[in-house]
């Protein structure tokens, strides 16, 4: 056994370095000298100038500092790691703002009353959303069972029997829609209840209706997406053992998709759950709580957030907290849906355990 | 239970595109017969066609006839679905159903044709498969795991359960040790070797050893060139094709020289 002991004098591998803390260290100088320039130059002081100065000014320190101690692939590192995380964090501003806006001022009503009183005959304080709450569950919940059966037919008709110029123009026409402006959609849904039950029938199933010509082309894209990444393997082992095709489909393929399909399925009414002009064309106002979907007008939570911002009674103030509680509620919605969409994913997806 | 094939005048198409041209054989029953031949020869395409799964493949079709026991598979009114039914198939990589369980996957051909059976049946198909497939002693005490937690070589075997589960008559096998290591490779070629005394066993490999080790009878495929179809050289004994080849290019191949 002969043991081989390297010499640790001399490595050419090794290259100047900057210590741990010197991001941190540099970005507290840069901070500093963007306080003071903000100070002197644009005085009075402000803490968002202030820290603009110090990004702007913290780029060329840190990449200076890696220039000078490191080499020149390092500092081009720190200077792309920096435009990067600044590009995150720049991203993540308006949707923080805008999180923190509507919980500062949708909170103060946020509260019971909110969730248990509608609008009927109420013109000042007090009154809540729930007719509107209720309007939303039905109008999404409706044009959810309309449109996900059509959607994930679809999909499944492109994916595993379409081909040639039907199929071709189906995609094409999916794309068309998925582009369509819902206030479109919304004179479309208008204009057919019109003809069918008459001119002025407006109801919550006609905003249904609205909603779910927008959600059908998101569902198809999803669903499509998801059963195309299937492995065909999967396919042709069920063929081989003698299943039907349609077997297949409804019992190998869309298993393996379910949680894809289901998440995307969520996400789509999470997509059309904030939806307000074709609801403001298709299902009207009203301050009642309606739990008919087939007749007279139905409110939802957009519209209701619109109509209490456009249309305030003598004491506005009351009006623009409702709007803004019933913006967080919507928000509220949407976030619930989205992490039952993570846990269902999480708990239809195929086990790898051992 | 097994069963003779006899193929006649058989041509294969992609679209437009001949990939196998005029393939005439009888495969016998209780044997193993090895397609060997390079990449592209459509060894692979033909076997597919023995079981109807090439039709699988848009624009795919084939011309001639294959009978099973006198029976044409393409003859007319054949529902592909009784004939992959009959003719079982195990594929390059192993494919097990990610969504199921080992014992679902096992039982994947009743579960999925809504086939119902006793509790005390399908544990014992199960039983028998698993053993059949030299796997059961590695998974019986975790059947209810996912059949996508075994290693790869155990999922091969998992995939050859499901295919005899079914007791098919034929058993078609894609190159069915090319993902394994040589120690899973010895189980299947194991395997085979037991199977055959009840299937009639069709198995493409790349591997000439492979196929001197397991088979009865041997057939090589080849092509002239790209784009030009493959075709049956020749076919006979194995012994006889790795000694004493009728055909220079069979010689060739199998020495080495060419391919």
């Amino acid at each position: 056994m002969s043991t081989i002991t390297a010499s640790r004098t001399d490595n050419p591998l090794t290259a100047g370095q900057l210590p741990r803390y010197a991001p941190w260290a540099l970005g507290a100088v840069a901070l500093i000298a963007g306080g003071v320039i903000d100070a002197l130059v644009l005085a009075p002081f402000d803490i968002a100038t202030t820290i603009f100065f110090g990004a702007v000014l913290f780029l060329p320190l840190n990449y200076l500092a890696g220039r000078l101690v490191v080499g020149r692939r390092a500092a081009a590192d720190r200077l792309a790691t920096n435009l990067v995380t600044g590009a995150f964090l720049l991203a993540l501003l308006p949707l923080v703002s805008l999180l923190w806006e509507v919980l500062a001022k949708g909170l103060p009503r946020f509260d019971a009353t909110f969730f248990s009183y509608s609008m009927r005959n109420v013109i000042g304080d007090g009154g809540g959303a729930i007719h509107a709450l209720y309007g939303t569950l039905y109008a999404t919940g409706i044009a959810t069972v309309i449109a996900v059966p059509i959607g994930l037919m679809c999909a499944i008709y492109l994916v595993e029997y379409g081909s040639g110029a039907l199929a071709r123009s189906i995609t094409f026409f999916v794309d068309v829609m998925t582009g369509i402006p819902s206030i479109v959609a919304g004179l479309f849904a208008y204009a057919l209840m019109a003809m069918v039950f008459g001119p002025g029938t407006i109801n919550g199933f006609s905003g249904s209706l609205a909603l779910a010509v927008l959600m059908v082309p998101i569902v198809v894209r999803a669903t499509e997406e998801l059963l195309r990444i299937v492995p065909n393997e999967l396919r042709e082992a069920s063929y081989a053992l003698g299943v039907p095709k349609w077997r297949t489909i409804t019992s190998v393929v869309l298993p393996t998709a379910v949680s894809g399909i289901v998440s995307g399925v969520i996400l789509a009414i999470a997509r059309i759950i904030g939806e307000t002009a074709p609801l403001m064309i298709a299902a009207g106002f009203t301050n009642s709580i309606n739990n008919n979907p087939f007749a007279n007008p139905m409110m939802t939570l957009p519209v209701f957030v619109y109509d209490q911002y456009a249309h305030p009674g003598v004491e506005r103030d009351f009006y623009n907290e409702r709007a803004w509680a019933g913006a967080l509620t919507l928000i509220v919605l949407v976030m619930l849906l989205n992490l039952l969409g993570r846990f269902i994913a999480k708990r239809f997806a195929p086990k790898t355990g051992r | 239970m097994s069963k003779r094939i006899e193929v006649t005048d058989l041509n294969c198409y992609y679209g437009k595109f001949l990939a196998v041209e005029d393939v005439t054989m009888t495969i016998h029953p209780r044997s193993v017969t090895a397609f060997i031949g390079p990449s592209g020869c459509g060894k692979s395409t033909f076997l597919r066609t023995l079981n109807r799964m090439h039709e699988v493949i848009p624009g795919a079709y084939v011309e001639g006839d294959v009978l099973i026991d006198g029976n044409n598979l393409y003859g007319p009114g054949v529902d592909p679905v009784n004939v992959r039914r009959q003719v079982g198939m195990v594929f390059q990589r192993p494919n097990p159903f990610p969504t199921m369980s080992i014992k679902d996957n096992v039982l994947a051909g009743y579960k999925l044709n809504k086939q119902r059976m006793k509790a005390s049946e399908a544990d014992d198909l199960l039983e028998k498969s698993l053993r059949g497939a030299n796997l059961w002693e590695e998974v019986k005490n975790r059947l209810d795991k996912p059949g996508s937690g075994l290693s790869g070589g155990q999922q091969q075997r998992l995939c050859i359960a499901r295919a005899i589960a079914m007791q098919p008559e034929v058993l078609l096998m894609d190159e069915p040790c090319s993902a394994l290591d040589p120690i899973s490779t010895l189980a299947v070629e194991d395997l085979i070797q037991e199977l055959k005394e009840t299937y009639t066993i069709v198995i493409v490999t790349h591997n000439m050893q492979q196929a001197a080790r397991v088979s009865d009878e041997t057939a090589f495929f080849n092509i002239a060139g790209t784009g030009a179809p493959g075709k049956l050289i020749e076919m006979g004994a194995t012994e006889k094709i790795f000694s004493t080849p009728d055909e220079k290019a069979t010689e060739d191949y199998i020495t080495g020289r060419f391919g």
